[in-house]
């Protein structure tokens, strides 16, 4: 996929909170329609660099552009702008929980992007329908699985139409027999060429999807390459002790 | 007998009901517009303290802290016989409803900021993270939220605070206590009492009763 253009570019990114300096130097670029896997251990400032891109965490330094467009020092007032084009997905999937599930996908359509009601209604059934749970359309967010509530995480960050999206780690929250449902969503929106940045433990699912994977560890990206290659034939020592650490998971 | 012609004497029932049933809507005014005052100005103030201005937050938190802790009859005696001296004389009604929708502001407050703090951070994560601003994620996600886990408490304290009104009696605002005492000073009879208590009844019975509606409807599991 390197013909296309680069959809996130991030460019010596650093985070610092207080003195611990989480995310020392990072560089990456994921472009339109790469899956790009990021894995490391706990600590390794994963999420952080998930979470600077949309700026739910103020990077200290460095920058960050989505779509050729910096995001990294406009104002305030154009930050709810961008994060319309950066969906993302929480491992605790926050839906709202007096909301039925189709309201919950309807909300931001209407308030934030300002579709019609009709329009947001519309699309948000579609997205249900994409992510299997058309008939839970009127249910409560609390009657619905994890996997399902997911799911439907996922559908309302997607019917913004994002460019990128970004998943904190979406499966580390559920029972292992629901994790399926929601990688094949993933799956997916791959195939229909969203472009999306993944911080998770599924390394099975890293080898059989990741176009790439980055490892990072103590606030660096080690290590990056694709999938057979990272797991395969492992260079540095430090993703080598990682994945003999995961090799549970990494072996399967 | 000597009971019921104490308490329920017939003669006494019919001569005083017309004045009890004008007083029955005197107290039903007063207690809605206290309700509608203060919880709007209450979630108002929550809202704004939202905002995290800090000089603001202090404002309120000053506010909150005075009017739960004085008693509403002394707010009462000073500004019914106190502001008259420094030229602002307000009708006995007036006092009453500005001083319980004060109270009830405060407290109104306090229980929906503690509703807005108990909202899960991911909600407002959420919420910011699909576009909204700021401002939107107060009203349309945390508020929400904030409301429904302050119904229980909200509702006792608008029940106690609406109960308040036979304060009026004090300065002489024609609710059902205040008639009712003249009524007795008057026939000499315990009855217009009775016939309060059973006002009162009318009026909160009811309440109490939409209030374990109120809260069904508006519960939902987390």
């Amino acid at each position: 996929m390197s013909q296309h253009r680069a959809m996130l570019e991030i460019h010596a990114l650093e985070k610092r909170f207080g003195q611990t300096e989480v995310l020392k130097n990072i560089d990456l670029k994921v472009r339109e329609g790469e899956l790009v896997f990021v894995i490391g251990p706990s600590g390794s400032g994963k999420s952080t660099m998930l979470r600077c891109c949309n700026r739910l965490e103020e990077p200290t330094s460095g920058a960050i552009m989505i779509d050729g467009a910096r995001i990294t020092d406009i104002p305030r007032r154009d930050l709810d702008k961008m994060r319309l084009k950066v969906g993302m997905v929480f491992q605790g999937f926050h839906l709202y929980p007096h909301m039925t599930v189709l309201k919950n996908v309807m909300l931001a359509q209407v308030k934030a992007l300002g579709r019609s009601k009709a329009e947001a209604e519309a699309r948000a059934l579609d997205m249900l329908d994409q992510v299997g749970l058309k008939h839970k359309a009127d249910a409560r967010p609390s009657e619905l699985s994890g996997g399902q509530q997911q799911r439907v995480a996922i559908a309302r960050a997607v019917a913004l139409d994002p460019k990128v999206m970004l998943f904190d780690e979406p499966t580390s929250a559920l029972d292992p027999e629901l994790v399926g449902s929601v990688l094949n969503v993933m799956k997916d929106l791959r195939q229909k060429g969203m472009t999306m940045l993944v911080v998770s433990h599924e390394m099975a699912f890293a080898r059989e999807a990741a176009d790439r994977v980055v490892f990072m560890d103590g606030g660096y990206v080690v290590e990056q390459g694709p999938p057979e290659e990272v797991f395969g034939n492992p260079k540095s020592e430090r993703l080598k002790a990682f994945l003999s650490r995961v090799s549970g998971t990494a072996a399967a | 007998m000597r009971f019921l012609e104490t308490f329920f004497n017939p003669a006494v029932i019919g001569q005083y009901l017309p004045d009890i049933i004008a007083a029955m809507w005197v107290t039903i005014y007063l207690a809605v517009a206290t309700v509608l005052t203060g919880v709007l100005l209450g979630a108002g103030l929550a809202c704004i303290r939202a905002a995290n201005l800090k000089s603001v937050n202090f404002c309120i938190i000053v506010f909150a802290d005075v009017m739960r802790a004085l008693p509403p009859l002394v707010l009462i005696l000073i500004l019914y016989f106190g502001m008259p001296s420094v030229g602002l004389s307000l009708s006995a009604e007036v006092v009453i409803w500005l001083v319980l929708s004060s109270v009830l502001t405060a407290f109104a407050e306090e229980i929906f900021w503690g509703g807005l703090t108990a909202v899960p951070a991911g909600q407002w994560e959420a919420g910011r993270a699909t576009g909204h601003s700021k401002f939107q994620t107060l009203i349309y996600i945390a508020l929400p939220q904030a409301v429904r886990m302050g119904i229980p408490p909200l509702v006792n304290r608008i029940l106690a605070t609406t109960k308040l009104t036979a304060l009026g009696s004090v300065i002489g605002v024609k609710e059902i206590l205040s008639v009712a005492s003249s009524a007795q000073s008057f026939s000499g009879s315990a009855t217009p009492l009775t016939m309060a208590a059973i006002a009162y009844m009318i009026i909160f019975i009811p309440a109490v009763i939409a209030s374990h509606w109120v809260e069904r409807r508006f519960s939902y599991k987390m």
